[in-house]
Formats: C-alpha cells, structure tokens, sequence
C-alpha cells in the first residue's frame, strides 16, 4: 500500500499551517478540498480504509492458516472446528440469532476441562488470522496447571457460541477470540470474552470483555494475556463472571454479541 | 381483533391484525425479518398494502398496537390527540390519504399538510409512509413545514443546517477543538455543536459544554451546544450551573423501549424545564434533542404490542410521539448506525432514512438525519450521496457531519462537512439565517454566498486556528 496516512499527506517541506489542527486529533480533519468536494487524494485514501474495513468482514475464516500459525506459536493442542446455524455471510450478518447457536449436527467430545478456548470469526476473520495464535500462546503461558479443552475453530460465529460449546466440552469457563467490527482504522482487532458456566441463554452482562488486541496499534498479546489470565483466576475463585467482576470493560462494542 | 383479507392474483391473503398488516406492508427491511414479522413474499406484502390502503384513518385511535394500559407512550399518542387538527382528514382512508397528501403537495399548500401534525398519531403516519414510494416521501416531505430556533431558526425553506459532531476517542479538548474548527471553516455547526462523549460522566460532560460554550462566546455564533450524556447526566450539570444548551436523550417508541434507555417521561420534563430556565434563546425556546433509529425497540427486546412484535418503522414512529411531546429543537434518526441484521444494505439504509424524515414531518418534527453507515453494513459513499441529496431536496432540517467522513469515536462513517457544502451547492440551499450571517461576517463567504475555501492566512483562517493554538 502507497497511501501516505491520511495525517501525514500534507507534511514534508514547508510547515503546513494547518498542521496545528492536523496534529490535535487522529480526525480526518483539514483535509483540503476541491470545489465542495474532497481532493482526489483524500477520496481515495479514505475509500483504501473502507474498502480494507468491508474485506476484514467478508474474508472467510481460513482454517488451514489458524493451525499453521497455532503450529508455529507453539500451540500444541488439538483444533476442532464448529459452524453456526448461519450457512454463509450474508445471513449470518442479517441473523445474529443463527450466529449464536451451533449447527444441528455438531458433535463435541465432552470432558471435564478448567477453560476452553474458541476462535470465532466474528465480524473480521483476518483478526483471527492474525492474533489468534499469538494471544493464545501468550495465555496458555499464564495458566500453568490449568486443563484446556481441544481449541475450537467456529465459522459464522458471535460471541454467545461460547456458551453451548464451551457447555457442551464440559469447561468451566469458556474464553471466545472473535474478530471485532473493523473501524476505518482497525480491520482487524480481536475481542476477548470471558464467560463463566457457560451454557446457552447466559446474557451479555454475565462476560467480561478485553477489547482491541492489535498488536502494535492496539493491545499487545503479553498484556492481554497478562489482563485475561488475571479476570481467569478471579472468575474461577468467585465461581461468576460479568459485572460481579470488575475493573476491566465488561460493555460489548456494538455488533459483537 | 380484527382480521382482514383481500384476494390479489386469485389467491386470497389474511391479515390477523393491524399490527400484522401494518408489519406485511413494510417494505423488506432485515430487521423485520429478524423479529419473525415482515412478508413472506412480495405478493403477500402488497396484498397487506392494498389492506392497509382501505383502513379509515380514525381506526388508530380506537386499535392501539401496543396497548393503552401497558404503555405511556401510547398514553401519550391517544390522551393527546387533536380531533380539530385531525378534523380535515378525518374521514379518509389510509390510500385516501396518500391521495390527500400528494394533492396538497402538488398544490405546495404548506399550511394544510403542517396543520395535521398533532391531528396524527405514529400509527397514521407510519400506515401512510408504507403505501408511498421513496419519491412520494421527498415531495409530501418537502411541503411540510416544522421551524424551531433556540439561537438559529432551522427548518425554514431553502435550508440545510449542518450538526457538527467533534467526537474524539478520549475527549481531548484540543483534539475535539480542532474538529470544531474544522467545521467552522467548512460551514457547519449551524444545528448545534453536538458531542458525544466518550465517557457518560457529569465532570466530563460538563468540561465539555464549557469548553464548546467558551468557543460559541469567543466566537460570538449564532449555534448551540450540546453534549450528548445521558438526561440524567444533563440533569446533575443543570445542577451544577454548567452552560446546558439542549438536554439530550435517545428515546423509543415503547415504554420498555425507554426503559432500557433509562428514561420516564417525567425525567425528560424535569430536565427541558431545568434548560428552559436557564433562557440560553436569543431567537427561540426549543431546549431538547433527541435521536431515535428503526430497530432499537427489537435490540432491546421492546418491540411487543398487543398482538405479538410490531415492525420497527411503526415502532421508530411512535418514538416522535415522544419527541414531539417535549418540543425539541432537533430530532434525528440515526439511520445507517445499528448494523444490518436491522437494515441490510443502502437500499433498505436509503429507505428508512426517507421515511423516517418524512414521518416525523408530517408529525410535527424538525427532522434531521444522521446519514451513516457501519463497515458490516453493505453500504457506501454512493449511497449516502443518494440519501443526502434527496434529503436536502425533501427540506431536511439538518445532518450530522464529521471530519472526513471517519468519526474516531464512535467508528462509523457519517457524512463529512465537504458533503453537506456538496448538498447546499447542487440544490441551493443554505444554512440557517443567523448562521450564515455569521459565516458572512468571518468573511468565510464568497460573492455567491458559498462557503469559500481558505487559505491559513486568511483573517478567518487565522482568527479560528487562534483557538486551536490557545
């Protein structure tokens, strides 16, 4: 990508008066104009944000690409991987209900496991690409003595599939790894939700949300795990999750659940 | 109950309720699909059309959706009914008075469609929208006439007023600033300077109306401010003695609805009188703002009426009896925000922003919309061109604009302040009076009266970027 940020387009040379306002805010603010429209320029960097924010939502989950990077991170467990009653995009953007529930014929190994962890594409699959293996590494790490269940790789999935997986492999908390709604300048942060006893018809206030891991921009792998396998040991000493367990954001981002 | 039935085609289609016919008739939208009400196909929803079309407009006052007992709001819409307003149009049909409206349309006899709006309730004009295509919406629109002032007169013919919406992540007081400014240079503001704030607190909330305050004064313009907390936040910076323009609150066509917004009817009273107090008008008294969406009824699970879920273009109607009852300066919908299990692409987006503007018109409201899209919604530019240029040509009271497009705060996409000077320069329109006296006094104007481009040396240019650097 040649696109100069949209901070910087005017900079190099002379100082720019109006990098006074430039350099107040990451708003697109003084961005010039031509007749009572946008330069060129700046059309077309803006349509690059939305155009990488609308391929991080379409881009299917690859699973082979997950394994590969869990494989290189170090990851050894097993990856089982699970659909929602959303058959393709399309609905599962129009049906939030369907993403939440797990497809007919899904069939999970049950067990008795302290946490299981489930990569779900959510709204930017190419999150999960991304950080998924990195932030599992990076937990696995903190929870030394834990039993984690096989990892379960979900397509077309939102945050409450969770809860029949994670009820349905016997763990007593169940972690999700979704990919978050892109903003113009964030396609591909992940969301971590903590739910205790999980179990279909848990509600939104029952988690506890660690939002934008994106690293270098957003959260790096090591403080999110460092944040998460802290809210792990709380949840599990209160036997709760949600709003009984502070300090962190416990608010969904609008389109996540 | 009522069921109704009509024969289209040779097959005949049943209807077991007005809601189920109000709920058919709506033109497809993913939000009704989700809450199990829209039409199983095309056919069956323009056979609901042609019911609805043959219903007497006086049936919504005696077939409530949702039920008088259970809910304030339809309290509100039946106990404050105005059968002399209602009088010219009391006989009619719902396809009858679609002929109505388009008559008087025609004829741009302002006063006859203006004068029905506290004769109508939500219900009457939501029925009405439903067998009106999106052009009927613009011309029917574009003949009612709502004007509200605090510090600006909005909504006079020949206007398009411009929200200036600062939004930044932490609520930076440069970086919120610097948008401000921006804004300013680009003509926008002239609805309000209207923040939503990144955290619902009075400290917060009241650093920011000084901070905006202190820019309007410095200034000297003719707008207003407001931020965008919580009623009950507004209300303790009241308390406190902070500069409150406009109290603002989200608001839903259900008390359930509102309920999950955390607002009662008395609470919205006791903080317009707590602003109205306060004599901030120079040019008016309309002291309250709202903003209202189809579907946020349904995400709250506020959606049920007497006969099971009601669709949410009704549901977002009955919102502006809300509205309405508090004699706001600005109402808004929100149209493209809340994602598309609601409304799927910039067809249904386009839409509902059409009807919405147009229902809450001819109810009453000074009508504004927040042209915007989320990145998980099958929307774009060209879309919101195409909704903002039939806006402007409906006379919208105003929409909301960001820098370039991006609001870093809320990460979504509403229009930017070069679309609104787009909108004004192709249909003629200009801001509000005051304000464009003001842009012309800032010599921010040229000989035609267009927001002209400036240099930083410019004297305005100098003058307002002095606020950035201070």
């Amino acid at each position: 990508m040649t696109t100069p940020d949209h901070q910087n387009g005017h900079c190099g040379g002379e100082p720019d008066p109006w990098a006074v306002l430039r350099d107040a805010t990451r708003a697109r603010v003084a961005l010039g104009r031509a007749g009572d429209g946008l330069p060129t320029s700046r059309e077309l960097e803006f349509r690059a944000a939305h155009a990488a924010a609308r391929d991080a939502v379409h881009t299917a989950l690859d699973a082979d690409r997950v394994r590969t990077a869990l494989t290189e991170a170090g990851v050894g467990l097993d990856v089982l991987e699970v659909h929602s009653q959303a058959p393709d995009r399309t609905t599962y953007l129009q049906r939030p209900d369907l993403g939440r529930r797990l497809a007919p014929d899904t069939e999970l190994p049950g067990g008795t496991y302290d946490l299981a962890l489930v990569l779900a594409d959510g709204l930017s699959p190419r999150a999960v690409h991304e950080h998924a293996a990195g932030t599992v590494a990076a937990l696995l790490a903190r929870l030394p003595g834990w039993s984690v269940a096989p990892l379960v790789l979900a397509h077309q999935a939102r945050v409450a599939l969770g809860d029949p997986v994670g009820e349905a492999l016997g763990a007593g908390i169940v972690v999700v790894l979704v990919g978050e709604r892109p903003g113009l300048s964030s396609a591909d942060s992940l969301g971590l939700y903590l739910t205790h006893g999980p179990r279909p018809g848990r509600a939104d206030s029952e988690r506890n949300c660690i939002s934008n891991v994106r690293p270098p921009h957003g959260l790096g792998y090591a403080q999110a795990a460092d944040t998460l396998a802290g809210l792990l040991q709380a949840s599990r000493q209160l036997g709760a999750s949600g709003v009984v367990l502070k300090d962190e954001g416990t608010t969904l981002p609008p389109g996540a659940g | 109950m009522t069921v109704r039935r009509t024969t289209l085609g040779g097959h005949t289609h049943e209807f077991r309720s007005l809601t189920d016919v109000l709920a058919k008739a709506t033109p497809a939208r993913s939000g009704d699909v989700l809450a199990g009400v829209a039409a199983e196909s095309q056919a069956q929803r323009v056979a609901a059309q042609h019911v609805l079309a043959d219903v007497p407009l006086a049936t919504f006052l005696t077939e409530p959706v949702v039920g008088y007992d259970e809910d304030d709001v339809t309290r509100l819409i039946l106990d404050t009914h105005d059968p002399a307003a209602f009088a010219p149009v009391s006989a009619l049909t719902v396809g009858e008075f679609r002929d109505w409206l388009l008559a008087r349309a025609a004829e741009r006899d302002e006063a006859a469609i203006s004068g029905l709006a506290r004769g109508l309730t939500p219900e009457m004009a939501a029925a009405v929208s439903k067998v009106m295509r999106n052009a009927d919406l613009v011309a029917v629109a574009r003949r009612t006439r709502v004007v509200t002032g605090l510090r600006s007169t909005l909504g006079l013919p020949g206007r398009l007023a411009s929200r200036l919406q600062p939004n930044h992540p932490t609520d930076d007081a440069v970086g919120v600033t610097a948008a401000i400014l921006d804004g300013l240079l680009h003509g926008s503001g002239d609805a309000v300077i209207g923040i939503n704030p990144a955290t619902d607190s009075p400290a917060q909330t009241i650093a920011l109306l000084e901070l905006v305050d202190a820019v309007i004064s410095r200034y000297e313009i003719p707008t207003q401010s407001c931020v965008l907390a919580h009623v009950t936040t507004t209300l303790r910076a009241l308390e406190a003695g902070a500069p409150v323009d406009l109290v603002f609150q989200s608001v839903a066509g259900t008390q359930a609805g509102n309920r999950g917004f955390g607002v009662t009817l008395d609470l919205l009273a006791e903080a317009r009188a707590g602003a109205l107090e306060l004599g901030r008008g120079t040019v008016g008294a309309n002291v309250t703002y709202f903003e209202t969406g189809q579907g946020s009824a349904l995400s709250a699970d506020a959606h049920h009426g007497v006969d099971g879920p009601v669709d949410q273009q009704t549901l977002e109607c009955r919102a502006y009896a809300v509205a309405r009852h508090f004699d706001p300066l600005l109402v808004n919908t929100v149209v493209g925000f809340i994602g598309p299990e609601y409304l799927y692409d910039g067809k249904q987006v386009i839409r509902a922003g059409l009807e919405d503007h147009f229902c809450g018109k001819l109810l009453g409201l000074p009508m504004g919309v927040d042209v915007c899209y989320t990145n998980h919604t099958d929307v774009d530019g060209d879309d919101t061109d195409t909704l903002t240029l039939l806006l402007g040509a409906a006379g919208c009271s105003f929409v909301i604009a960001v820098p370039g497009s991006d609001d870093v705060m809320l990460h979504y996409q509403s229009l930017s302040f070069t679309d609104v000077l787009t909108a004004r320069s192709v249909l003629d329109l200009r801001p509000a009076p005051e304000f464009e006296a003001w842009l012309a006094m800032m010599d921010l104007l040229d000989d035609a009266g267009h927001v002209r481009e400036l240099t930083p040396e410019a004297p305005a240019a100098r003058a307002l970027l002095a606020a950035a650097r201070s």
